[in-house]
Order: C-alpha cells, then sequence, then structure tokens
C-alpha cells in the first residue's frame, strides 16, 4: 500500500526558525508549483513561530497531492535556513536526500544561559550520518548584500537547480511578488536569488564526492 | 501581522485558483455567501479568519471582547434575519458555550455559521479538546472540512443548512485545516437581504415556560438533520479494491487516510453531526473490519458501536495529536499482522531545544526581571506572551490555566494559603487584552472579598501572541480606525481598587518596579501596578539607537543574559577561582546590534558600564568610571 506508487509528489522542507521568512520561501515555492499547473499543498509545523522557536514548512506538490504532511523519511529536499534546524530535521529526509545548508547561526538564549551547547559542526555531523549535504552561509551572503532579511531569497537561489522545474520560474515568482509588494527592492532580491544559487553550486562543486 | 495591514486589494475574481490557507478559504466563502456581520475574539489556530474578512467589503466586521460576546453578536444579526458568523479557538468556545446553549433552542432566522478551530497537536494551546463535543451537547450539527477547498465549499454548505434548519451551525476546523495552504477555486459573492427583527415572545424570550415549548422542536430538527445527514452529497462513499479494512473519516484525517491506503474504502463524513448511521451501516457491511479515524476523541467510533454497528478506532490509534500517514500506516499494519512500514524509523539527531523567546526589547522582559528577584512569592500567570515567563531565565510564573484565571486563581491562592505561606507574597500576571476578555470580573472578585493580591497589568496595548490585533484597550478597531480606548487607570479604580493601591509603572525603569513590587505585596490589600510600554511588534512601537558591548569592559559576569533578551551573545566562556576557593563561571558577551532597538534593560544589570550605544564606540574609550545613574535610552 505505497503512496508513491500512484501519486508522484515532490516533497519540499523547509525549516529555521521564526522570524527567518521560512514560511514565505515554502509559500513562494508553492505558488512556483501553482503556476506550472500543479496541485500544491504547504503546511507548518510553527508552534509559537514568531517568537524565535521552530519553524519547519512542509511543501508537496504533483498532480494531486492529498495529505499536507511529509512522512519522515520522505523528504526530497531539505533546505534549511540555519544550521542546527537542518540537523533537527534531518531524519525527515529519504536516504538519498539532499540538504541545502546555510552555516550561519542563530543562537537561542537557551545556549547562551549554558543550559544546551549548539553542535560544533552541524554540517559535519550530518554528512557523518550518511547524508549528502550542500553548505553555504546564506547569512553572510545576505549580509553582504546589505540585509540579513534577504536570507530567504538566497536560500531560494540555493534551491532553484534542485527543483523538477527551471530555475527562472521560481525567479520570476519570487521578483513577481517583490514587484507587488516592494517595488524597490525587487533587483536586490534579484542579486540575493542570483547569488544563492551561486553558492550552492560552487559547494557542490567543491565537494569531494561531487557527481 | 495586523488586520489593517493586509486588507485594502479587492477580492479575487470568481473562479480564480488560488493558494489559500483554510483560514483564508473559511473567511472567502463566508463573504461570498453574504454575510453582513462577523466577530471574533483572537486565538490561534482562528485569527486570520476575521483578519482576511475585516479586508472584504460590504461586511461589517469587529473584533470582540471574548467569544462569548462575539457569538452574541452573530446571533443578533442571525435574529434580525442577517448571515452571520464568528470565529474562535476551541477553547473560545467554551466561553460562549453558555450563549450557545440557549441559542441551540432559539434557532436563527439568517444563516450562522461558527467556526471553531482545534489546536490538534497543541502548538498553541493550553489543552487539546475535542468541540465536536459541542454539536452533541448543543444538538447542532457539526461539518468538518478536509483542505482549504473543502473549508470554502462546506462553508458555503453551512450557511445553506443553517437557513434551511434555522439553526446554528458548527465549522469545525483543526490546526491542519487552517494553516495548511492548498489551491482554491472560489465563487461570487451571493446577495442576502436581512427581513428585520420580528418580536415573537415565545421564540426569542428564553424563560422557562418558553423554552419547554422549544425543547421538542429541537429535538425533531435533529431527526431531520440525521434524515439530511443520509441523503447530503458532504457524505458519501468511496469504493476500494482492498476490502480488508475500510475507513471512517472526517476532516483533515480523510487526506491522511487516502494518502496512507489508495486501494482502500472510504466513507468521508462532511457533515459528521447527526451521524447517517443506515449509510455507515451499508458501507460497514461491504468491508472485512472498519477503523474509524477521527481527531481526536472516540465520538463517532462510541456513537456507532452503540447502534451495533463493528467498528475499531482508538484501540489501535492514539488518544491525542494528529492521525498523519505517520501515525496511520504503522497502526494498520499492526492491525493486519503485515511488517511494519520502516520509513520512519530513523532516530531525530539530537539537538537542544529551542522554546519560543519573547522578542528583543519586550516591555515583559524587565516584568520578568524584576519578578524573578522576588523571594517568597507565588505568581499566577495568565494566556498570553508573558505566559513565557515560567520559562529560562526568569522562571517566574507558577500557574497558567485558562484566560482570565489568573485573578481568580491568585485570591483563592491568597484565601487557600497554606500554614507555611503567611508570609507568602501573591502575585497575578495578565495582559491587557486577556484583563478585558475575562479578567476583569476575577479582579473586581478580588477587590470584592478584600483579597491580598498584587495584580501587575500588563498593558502592551495588542493581543500580542496572536500577532499584534487590536482590542478595546488598543485605541484601533480591527480595519486600524481610531476607536474608544479603554483607560485602565480609571477602569480599575472603578472596580473598587482604592486610589493608593494603583500604580503606572514604566516597564523599562527596573528599579521603579521593583521597588513598587515590593511595598505592594508588604501591604495586605488588592493593589494593581500597570505597565502600558507597546509591544514591539506594533506600530506604536519606536526603536532606538541600538547599543553594543565593549569587550575590554566586559567581566563575564552575565547579569545581562537573566534579562532573557535574544539580542545577547555570548562570545566565551571561561571558569575563575575567586579568592575565597568559589569557582564562578564567566560568560562575555556581544550584543546583535543590528536586531536591538535599544531598550537598555541589559544596561541595569551591567555594573562594569560595559555596554554602550552603537555610535559611541567611534570615539576612544574612557576610562571605566563607576556610576548609579541611570542611562538614557534616547
Amino acid at each position: 500500500m505505497s503512496a508513491r506508487c500512484k501519486y508522484d509528489t515532490t516533497n519540499i522542507l523547509v525549516v529555521g526558525t521564526g522570524g527567518q521568512g521560512v514560511m514565505t520561501a515554502t509559500e513562494i515555492l508553492a505558488e512556483a508549483a501553482i503556476a506550472l499547473g500543479h496541485d500544491a499543498k504547504k503546511t507548518e509545523v510553527a508552534g509559537m513561530a514568531q517568537r524565535g522557536g521552530v519553524v519547519s514548512s512542509h511543501l508537496r506538490f504533483g498532480q494531486k497531492v492529498l495529505s499536507p504532511q511529509i512522512s519522515p523519511g520522505s523528504a526530497d529536499v531539505l533546505l534549511g535556513f540555519e544550521a542546527a534546524e537542518a540537523m533537527r530535521w534531518r531524519h525527515m529526509l529519504r536516504p538519498d536526500g539532499l540538504v541545502l545548508m546555510n552555516t550561519g547561526r542563530l543562537v537561542p538564549p537557551i545556549v547562551e544561559l549554558g543550559l544546551f551547547d549548539y553542535p560544533d559542526d552541524p554540517v559535519a555531523e550530518v554528512r557523518a550520518a550518511g547524508t549528502h549535504v550542500v553548505s553555504f552561509d546564506a547569512s553572510a551572503i545576505a549580509l553582504e548584500l546589505g540585509d540579513i532579511r534577504l536570507g530567504n531569497t538566497v536560500m531560494l537561489g540555493a534551491i532553484a537547480d534542485h527543483l523538477p522545474f527551471p530555475a527562472e520560474v521560481l525567479e520570476s515568482c519570487i521578483l513577481q511578488r517583490f514587484a507587488r509588494k516592494k517595488p524597490e527592492i525587487v533587483d536586490l532580491n534579484r542579486r540575493a536569488f542570483a547569488a544563492g544559487r551561486a553558492a550552492a553550486a560552487a559547494a557542490l562543486r567543491a565537494e569531494p564526492d561531487a557527481a | 501581522m495586523s488586520a489593517h495591514a493586509v486588507m485594502s486589494t479587492p477580492p479575487a475574481a470568481a473562479g480564480s485558483r488560488l493558494l489559500m490557507s483554510g483560514n483564508e478559504a473559511v473567511a472567502r466563502a463566508v463573504w461570498a455567501a453574504g454575510t453582513r456581520v462577523a466577530a471574533a475574539y483572537p486565538g490561534t489556530p482562528s485569527t486570520e479568519i476575521l483578519e482576511c474578512l475585516a479586508g472584504y467589503p460590504d461586511l461589517y466586521s469587529e473584533w470582540s471582547v471574548n467569544e462569548k460576546v462575539s457569538l452574541e453578536v452573530a446571533f443578533g444579526a442571525a435574529m434580525a434575519g442577517s448571515r452571520s458568523f464568528c470565529a474562535m479557538k476551541h477553547v473560545g468556545l467554551n466561553v460562549a458555550s453558555d450563549a450557545l446553549m440557549t441559542m441551540t433552542l432559539t434557532g436563527v432566522r439568517g444563516g450562522l455559521v461558527i467556526a471553531v478551530a482545534d489546536d490538534v497537536g497543541l502548538s498553541s494551546s493550553q489543552n487539546e479538546q475535542d468541540s465536536r463535543y459541542w454539536g452533541r451537547f448543543a444538538h447542532v450539527p457539526v461539518l468538518e472540512p478536509a483542505d482549504s477547498q473543502e473549508a470554502h465549499d462546506l462553508t458555503l454548505a453551512a450557511f445553506e443548512l443553517s437557513e434551511r434548519f434555522e439553526v446554528p451551525v458548527i465549522l469545525r476546523l483543526t490546526t491542519r485545516i487552517c494553516h495548511v495552504k492548498g489551491v482554491v477555486r472560489t465563487g461570487e459573492r451571493s446577495a442576502h437581504s436581512a427581513a428585520g427583527f420580528t418580536k415573537d415572545v415565545g421564540r426569542w424570550v428564553m424563560v422557562p415556560s418558553a423554552a419547554g415549548r422549544r425543547l421538542p422542536l429541537m429535538f425533531d430538527r435533529e431527526r431531520r438533520l440525521r434524515a439530511e445527514a443520509e441523503v447530503s452529497p458532504l457524505n458519501f462513499a468511496e469504493p476500494g479494491s482492498d476490502r480488508r479494512v475500510g475507513f471512517i473519516t472526517s476532516g483533515p484525517t480523510y487526506m491522511h487516510v487516502r494518502e496512507s491506503f489508495p486501494e482502500a474504502p472510504v466513507f468521508k463524513l462532511g457533515l459528521s453531526f447527526p451521524l447517517p448511521f443506515d449509510s455507515l451501516r451499508r458501507f460497514a457491511a461491504g468491508c472485512e473490519r472498519v477503523v474509524v479515524v477521527e481527531e481526536v476523541e472516540p465520538l463517532i467510533e462510541t456513537e456507532l458501536q452503540a447502534q451495533g454497528i463493528a467498528v475499531t478506532g482508538k484501540q489501535i490509534l492514539p488518544l491525542s495529536g494528529e492521525l498523519s500517514p505517520q501515525v496511520l500506516r504503522p497502526a494498520i499494519a499492526r492491525l493486519l499482522g503485515e511488517p511494519v512500514p520502516e520509513d520512519s524509523t530513523v532516530a531525530p539527531m539530537k539537538v537542544f531545544p529551542r522554546p519560543p523567546t519573547m522578542c528583543v526589547a519586550c516591555p515583559h522582559l524587565g516584568v520578568y526581571y524584576t519578578l524573578s528577584q522576588l523571594r517568597n512569592v507565588t505568581i499566577s500567570g495568565d494566556i498570553g506572551c508573558y505566559t513565557l515567563g515560567f520559562g529560562q531565565p526568569w522562571n517566574a510564573l507558577d500557574a497558567c490555566i485558562s484566560m482570565g484565571a489568573s485573578m481568580g486563581m491568585a485570591l483563592g491562592l491568597d484565601k487557600g494559603r497554606g500554614d507555611n505561606e503567611k508570609e507568602r507574597k501573591i502575585v497575578a500576571v495578565i495582559g491587557d487584552s486577556t484583563f478585558l476578555h475575562m479578567g476583569m470580573q476575577g479582579l473586581l472578585d478580588i477587590v470584592y472579598n478584600q483579597g491580598n493580591v498584587t495584580v501587575l497589568l500588563l498593558d502592551n496595548r495588542a493581543v500580542g501572541m496572536t500577532g499584534g490585533q487590536d482590542n478595546p484597550g488598543s485605541g484601533r478597531d480591527i480595519h486600524g480606525n481610531e476607536a474608544p480606548r479603554v483607560d485602565f487607570v480609571r477602569l480599575v479604580k472603578a472596580l473598587g481598587v482604592r486610589e493608593e493601591r494603583v500604580h503606572l509603572v514604566n516597564a523599562y525603569e527596573l528599579p521603579v518596579l521593583l521597588k513598587t513590587l515590593r511595598e505592594e505585596t508588604k501591604i495586605p490589600e488588592p493593589s494593581v501596578i500597570i505597565t502600558s510600554q507597546p509591544c514591539v511588534l506594533i506600530p506604536d512601537y519606536h526603536a532606538l539607537k541600538p547599543y553594543t558591548v565593549i569587550d575590554e569592559r566586559c567581566t563575564g559576569c552575565g547579569n545581562c543574559i537573566d534579562v532573557g533578551c535574544p539580542a545577547i551573545h555570548v562570545t566565551r566562556r571561561d571558569r575563575v577561582t575567586k579568592a575565597s576557593g568559589r569557582e564562578v563561571d564567566l560568560a562575555f558577551v556581544r550584543i546583535e546590534s543590528a536586531a536591538c532597538t535599544g531598550c537598555g534593560l541589559c544596561l541595569k544589570p551591567c555594573a562594569p558600564d560595559a555596554i554602550v550605544h552603537v555610535d559611541t564606540l567611534a570615539m576612544p574609550i574612557k576610562v571605566v568610571r563607576k556610576t548609579t545613574a541611570p542611562v538614557q535610552n534616547a
């Protein structure tokens, strides 16, 4: 009784912390899928997300989507907006799935108080668990472009070449959205998207086991 | 996002294929149904319904002070013949239930739909209750959509049903409906005029004799609704080739079942109360076994068993939480004696927890930092952002159950003191909106019965936790337009708190706050300390110049970390042995200046004056000079 035999659905899990733009990024991915005629559902596990808590946003698209939730072990791509959060959700990925990880860290008060430790090297730990990781510092790229809030566009750039549709479809969805809401930052987002795309491509090339 | 930020674009054309959350889809359909009056009190996961509705034309919408009032407003409009609507989270219907339990006797004229959103999985609530019970309790129909499109379509169906049977209808949503976005095709708005209120004391004045005459009508209506459930297109069976297990589902579990068992027969209940027993009996007869998949209590299951229909459910499925594919697949495999699927066997990696925090510069930070310094105190808490005060680093909230309960609980903690608690201070903490929702009555009780309670009323001019919505304390209505604003000082005095016992204190003035708290908790009578600094998420808040840390001055004492501001980060830890021989942990800090909005709370506990405005760094650093003078924020 496997569902995948009947419906061919793409599962993308976007994770991070409240305030990073995780939910907005997933919504843009969903809009791109819908623009191509797919059915799509997007859902969050976001308990009090805007208070800096954990956010994981599920996107499923394909011919027909039933349950909105991605089951553990079945995400095709894990887009990690924050290093430790990518670790937290790694078990959601299918065995041959891909993690695109921002190495930028957001350290919560609970760690600053000395009650818990932040992992020493999230990239290495996820790799050691046998998962394919492509990592880059999206936060630094966003800051270089002048605003940390560009981080989600950088991350969307990073996933753009790992989708079952052309990167340009996603890019135009992002730019149209900003054209509607904040036309003055369309160009900045275009650059952020390109920078994220280039960073992920460079990280992929630099890997020892690059295919 | 507050309501006035989302409104203004005209409604999308009929037939549009839109990505909508369940909440947005309900709002669209409420508007399309020709509804004239809509009311709600914000509550996760239902909040966005009214936020969206406020942006639609030709419809009155309001934030009500609580859910009971919102339902009464909607009912009043329905008596006048208008289609009307209210939305609330599950616990809101507990508050509104008093009104519901009698309006079911009068019935309605215009269609009345009550959207109630259950927080299955407890993403942001104090309990996980099943609102479908209210359908049974109040003898009103319950509709359960399975995704955004159904949220839209069943809302329209609910209005039709409500008017045809003259009954309030419950539209039961869950978090997994409200906050899932899916593709929705929408329709046009249909016009519905109001016939106006017709006087009829036998129907609208529920004194015992009149209510007694309405009871048989209510039971007859339920019988007719059950017949409707047998023929309604909202209830249907889908045949399947694998008849070893058939499934009876309602709400989002339909999608999870279809996803997990594409070949199984499924009975989908859109109108899930009253149950169509005959149809379900026929469905069950065609399957080897039947499993009822419902969130969360075994209501359908129990009622079918009472009818002698052999079904199982909660014997093999969890009694709480969502019944998603990852839960269903292994449970059904075990039922069939098949191997459990392996796709969910990878253990999560160990990572620190990341609980929600208060915002950078939140006025509650100073309040809880101060409360954490009080000794021999019990702190009775309430529902809102400030509930987070129970956690690290403050550990300064000892109880929280329901909206407004901090008041009554505090009085009870005072009157029921243990023998070892004679000197115990009792403090109650409540926010502005929660106070107006259900806390005022509790304070009145404290005053009337002369409780020895110090109330901290944290007025941040917004319903903070749900995203900064307006309320009667914010001075703005749901559209962001100016509205009469409650004067909390005058209000608590009017409730009977003595003038000398009411204090308006700046939440960022920590020494004043601490002194006032110490004094008031010593005086054995009701007192109220009000803070009025705005929520940092609303336009009333104005950011100030950010701060930074001079590395050379930081001594690693870590006092500033205890404020709990998420903009303070540790750069280096150390351990030193003091002259006394005691080992001390040091934590040297930096401030994320891009996030800092200059509230200055972290300056107060910083002894070496290591925290300065960012632009101060451009000047040469002066020799450290101890000072006790308060540092200016601006």
